[in-house]
C-alpha cells in the first residue's frame, strides 16, 4: 500500500507536472530550431511571440465567451487558438519583410541577426504589455479535472490523492497531435523536403529551384503557430504574464540546445530532459521518501535539492554540461 | 573628435540643460534635480556602454548577461561598507556557513582535477560520486548555518552584514566579482559559437538575479539593504551647516533645493573622474598595439590565429575587463541610491537597454558608447512621460471609458517599444551607430 501511495504520490507531484510542462518547452523549443535550422539565427524574440500570441488568443477568447460560445468541458481557448495563430503568423510575416530580410539579402552575419531579434522581443513586448497589460490573467475554462484527487481516494482507497488536471492531459495531447503533425509535414510533403533540404545545404537547395522566400515564409508561419501553441498551454495550465513568457526563453533555448540545434527530434528530447531535471531538483521528495524508506530513514526536512526559484540554475546546469563535453547537442545539431 | 561629434555632445548636453531649465511644451521637466539625476544614471549608464562596447566592439563578443555583472557589482557595497552583524558572527553562524562555502568550493576543484586525471569511465563515476556526495555534504553543513543568520532579527537584518570600510571601496571590488564570474563563465562558454555564449550569458545573469534574491544571508534578498553609507555628505547635515546655508543664500536658493543639487553634483564629480579615466585608458588601449591585435582577432580570427594569436585566451581576457566595468558600474549604482534592491535588477533595464545605447552610440568606438549612454538614458527617462502626454493628447477627444483609460494606462510601456524601434532603425539606416568607428 504505501508502495502505491508512494507512486501515486510521484505521479501527482513530478510526473504529470513535469510531463505537461516538458510538452510545452518541447514546442517552444521546436520553434527556436526551426527557425536556427532555416534562418540560421537564435530567434530571442521567441519568448516575446509567444507571449504575443496567447495575448491575442486571450481577446479572442473573451471575445467567444462575451457572446457565449463554450467548447463543452474544454476550455474555450482551444476554440480561440487558430485566430491567435493567424494573427501571429501575419504579424511574424510583416516582421519578416520589413526587418529581417534585408539582413538575409545582405548575408549579414547570424550576430547581426540575434541583435535584431533583440530590437523585435523588444517592440513585441512593448506591444504586448500595451494590448493586454503586465498583470496576470487566467484565462481556462471548461472541465477543471480529468482525475479528482477526493474522486481518486474514494475510488481507490488509497491515502494519496491523484489529480489530472484536464489543462495538463490537453498539453501533453495536443503536442503529441502537433508533433506529429509537423514531422509528416517535415517528412512526407514537398514543402517540408524542401525545408530539410535547405536546411541541410543552402547552395544545393537554390540550385535545385527551392524558392529560398517561400521556405522562410512557411517556416516562419510553422514558428509562430507552434509559438501561439506552446504559449497558450503554457498559459493555460499556468498563468499568463508577460515577463513569464521572456524568462521561458533559457528553459527553451537550453532544450533547443541540449537536444542539438536545428534537429526537431532533439528539440523535444531536450524539452522534457530539462522539464524532468527541473522538477526533480526542486521537487520536496519527503512525502515519497517518507512512503517507501523505512521509518528510521524517514528524511527530517523537505528533501528537496533545490529551492523552486532556482529552477533556471538547472536548465543552466544541463546547458553548460551538454555544451561542455558534446558542444552539437544530443541529436548531432548544427554547429556553425 | 570632429565638429560633428562635439555637435552630437553638445546636443546631449543642451538636452540635459533644458530638461533643468525650462518647461518648455511641456516636454522637459524644469528642474535641477531631474535633471542631474538623469547626468549621473547617464554618467554610469555611458560607463556601462563602454563596458559593452569592449565586449561587442572590440572583439565582436556577444554578451546578454549584463545585468548579472551590474547586479554583482552591486553586492560589493553591501558586503564591503555596511557594518558586521557581530551577533551572527559565531562558529555556528558565519563560521560554518563560511566553512560550507569553502567546502563547496573544493568539492568543484576536486571535480575539476579528477576531470584532468582520470579517463573513461571511471572519470564519470569519480566525478559524479564527488559531485553528488559533496552536494550533500554542502547542504549539511550549509543549511543549519543559513538558519542561524536567517533567523537573526528577520526585519532588520538576517543576513551577515558588511565589513564597515569606506564605500568607495567597495567600487573596485564590485568590478572584481563580476571579473570572476565572468572568468567562469568565459572558461566554459568562450571557443564555443557566438550564439552559445549570447545563451550561456543570458543564463548566468538569470541565476546570479536569483541567488540574490533568495539568499537573504548574503543581503537580505528581496528584502533589500537599506541605508548604504555614501561618499558624500547627507542632505539633512548640509541644511544644518552654517557654511553651506550662507552659500546656497549666496546663490539665491534655499538651502534644502541647494542641498539636494550639491549632493547630486558631488556625487556627478565622482561619477565624471571615473569615466574619464575609463575613456582614456580605452582609448589608449585601442590605439596600442593590444587594440590593433583585437581588432583584427574580431575581424578575421582565422588569420589571426594565424598570425600566432591565441585568440581564445585574448577572447577572455575582453570578456572579464569588459564585465568588470559592467560591475564597477554596478557598485556605483548602488551607491548612488544608498540601497540594494535585487526585485528592479531586470534583463530588459539592465542588458537589452545597454546594447541599444552601444548599438545607438556606435560600437567600436568609446566616445560612441559614451554619447549613446547618454542620449538613450535621457529618452528611457522621457519617454514615459512624454508617451503620457501623447496619449492624452490623443484620447483627449474621447468619451470616458475602458478604451479611454487602457490606453492612458499603456503609455507606460511606451519605452520598450520606442527603444526597440530606434535599435532597429540605427541597425538598418545607420549600422555603424551616431559616431562610427574610425
Amino acid at each position: 500500500m504505501d508502495f502505491l501511495n508512494a507512486i501515486v504520490a510521484l505521479l501527482n507531484f513530478v510526473v504529470i507536472p513535469a510531463t505537461s510542462y516538458g510538452a510545452q518547452l518541447a514546442l517552444g523549443a521546436l520553434g527556436v530550431t526551426l527557425i536556427y535550422g532555416i534562418l540560421r539565427f537564435s530567434n530571442f524574440a521567441h519568448g516575446d511571440t509567444m507571449a504575443f500570441g496567447t495575448a491575442m488568443v486571450i481577446l479572442v477568447t473573451w471575445a467567444f465567451q462575451s457572446v457565449g460560445i463554450h467548447f463543452g468541458p474544454l476550455p474555450t481557448a482551444l476554440l480561440a487558438l487558430p485566430f491567435g495563430i493567424a494573427i501571429t503568423a501575419a504579424l511574424v510575416l510583416a516582421t519578416d519583410k520589413a526587418v529581417y530580410r534585408f539582413y538575409r539579402r545582405q548575408k549579414a552575419a547570424p550576430v547581426i541577426l540575434v541583435i535584431v531579434s533583440m530590437g523585435v522581443m523588444f517592440i513585441m513586448n512593448g506591444v504586448t504589455r500595451f494590448i493586454i497589460g503586465v498583470g496576470e490573467i487566467r484565462f481556462d475554462d471548461g472541465g477543471r479535472f480529468i482525475v479528482n484527487a477526493n474522486e481518486f481516494k474514494k475510488a481507490t482507497g488509497l491515502a494519496e490523492g491523484l489529480a489530472f488536471r484536464s489543462t495538463q492531459g490537453l498539453t501533453i495531447l495536443t503536442a503529441i497531435i502537433v508533433v506529429a503533425a509537423l514531422f509528416w509535414f517535415l517528412n512526407k510533403t514537398r514543402t517540408g523536403k524542401s525545408m530539410r533540404a535547405y536546411s541541410d545545404n543552402e547552395d544545393l537547395a537554390l540550385l535545385s529551384g527551392i524558392n529560398p522566400e517561400r521556405v522562410v515564409a512557411v517556416t516562419w508561419i510553422i514558428a509562430a503557430g507552434l509559438a501561439v501553441i506552446a504559449g497558450t498551454l503554457y498559459g493555460l495550465d499556468k498563468s499568463f504574464k508577460a515577463f513569464n513568457y521572456f524568462q521561458l526563453l533559457l528553459p527553451i533555448f537550453a532544450s533547443a540546445i541540449v537536444g542539438g540545434l536545428g534537429s526537431p527530434l532533439g528539440a523535444i528530447a531536450g524539452g522534457f530532459l530539462i522539464a524532468f531535471t527541473e522538477v526533480g531538483f526542486t521537487y520536496a521528495w519527503k512525502k515519497v521518501a517518507t512512503y517507501v524508506l523505512p521509518d528510521a530513514l524517514a528524511p527530517d526536512g523537505l528533501a528537496q535539492l533545490l529551492s523552486t526559484d532556482y529552477k533556471f540554475a538547472v536548465s543552466f546546469a544541463i546547458l553548460v554540461i551538454v555544451l561542455l563535453f558534446k558542444p552539437t547537442g544530443l541529436f548531432k545539431g548544427k554547429a556553425v | 573628435m570632429n565638429l560633428r561629434n562635439l555637435l552630437l555632445f553638445g546636443f546631449v548636453a543642451l538636452l540635459i540643460v533644458l530638461e533643468g531649465t525650462t518647461t518648455a511644451f511641456g516636454l522637459f521637466g524644469g528642474s535641477w534635480n531631474t535633471a542631474l539625476g538623469i547626468l549621473n544614471m547617464g554618467l554610469i549608464s555611458a560607463i556601462l556602454a563602454l563596458g559593452v562596447n569592449m565586449q561587442w566592439g572590440y572583439a565582436g563578443l556577444f554578451n546578454v548577461g549584463v545585468v548579472g555583472f551590474v547586479a554583482l557589482g552591486g553586492l560589493a557595497p553591501v558586503l564591503v561598507s555596511t557594518q558586521p552583524v557581530t551577533e551572527v558572527w559565531t562558529t555556528q553562524g558565519a563560521g560554518r556557513l563560511i566553512l560550507a562555502l569553502l567546502i563547496g568550493l573544493a568539492v568543484i576543484a576536486l571535480a575539476i582535477v579528477l576531470y584532468g586525471r582520470l579517463r573513461g569511465r571511471n572519470r564519470t563515476l569519480a566525478i559524479l560520486a564527488v559531485l553528488i556526495g559533496g552536494f550533500f555534504l554542502f547542504r549539511a553543513v550549509f543549511d543549519p548555518a543559513v538558519d542561524v543568520v536567517e533567523s537573526f532579527q528577520p526585519a532588520t537584518h538576517s543576513n551577515l552584514g558588511g565589513l564597515g570600510l569606506p564605500v568607495l571601496l567597495a567600487w573596485p571590488v564590485g568590478a572584481l566579482f563580476a571579473a570572476g564570474a565572468a572568468w567562469v563563465i568565459g572558461k566554459t562558454a568562450l571557443g564555443l559559437r557566438s550564439d552559445y555564449l549570447a545563451i550561456a550569458t543570458l543564463g548566468i545573469g538569470e541565476i546570479i538575479i536569483a541567488v540574490m534574491k533568495n539568499e537573504d544571508w548574503l543581503a537580505r534578498g528581496v528584502k533589500n539593504v537599506i541605508s548604504i553609507p555614501r561618499p558624500v555628505p547627507y542632505e539633512v547635515d548640509l541644511q544644518r551647516d552654517p557654511g553651506f546655508i550662507d552659500l546656497a543664500a549666496s546663490f539665491g536658493s534655499d538651502p534644502v533645493t541647494a542641498s539636494t543639487v550639491a549632493v547630486k553634483l558631488l556625487y556627478a564629480g565622482l561619477f565624471v573622474v571615473i569615466l574619464l579615466a575609463l575613456i582614456w585608458a580605452s582609448e589608449k588601449a585601442l590605439n596600442s598595439p593590444w587594440g590593433r591585435m583585437m581588432r583584427a582577432i574580431r575581424d578575421n580570427e582565422t588569420a589571426a590565429e594565424a598570425m600566432g594569436k591565441d585568440v581564445t585566451r585574448r577572447h577572455l581576457q575582453i570578456f572579464i575587463l569588459g564585465s568588470a566595468v559592467c560591475g564597477l558600474a554596478g557598485a556605483m549604482i548602488v551607491t548612488l541610491d544608498s540601497q540594494l534592491t535585487p526585485g528592479t535588477y531586470n534583463p530588459l533595464r539592465f542588458t537589452f537597454l545597454i546594447w541599444v545605447m552601444v548599438i545607438v552610440g556606435g560600437s567600436g568606438n568609446n566616445w560612441g558608447s559614451v554619447l549613446g549612454g547618454f542620449l538613450i538614458w535621457f529618452l528611457w527617462i522621457k519617454v514615459e512621460p512624454w508617451g503620457h502626454a501623447l496619449m492624452g493628447l490623443i484620447t483627449s477627444g474621447m468619451a470616458e471609458g475602458a478604451l479611454k483609460s487602457h490606453l492612458q494606462d499603456s503609455a507606460a510601456h511606451m519605452r520598450l517599444l520606442t527603444m526597440g524601434l530606434v535599435l532597429l532603425l540605427v541597425l538598418r539606416f545607420s549600422p555603424r551607430g551616431l559616431i562610427p568607428e574610425r
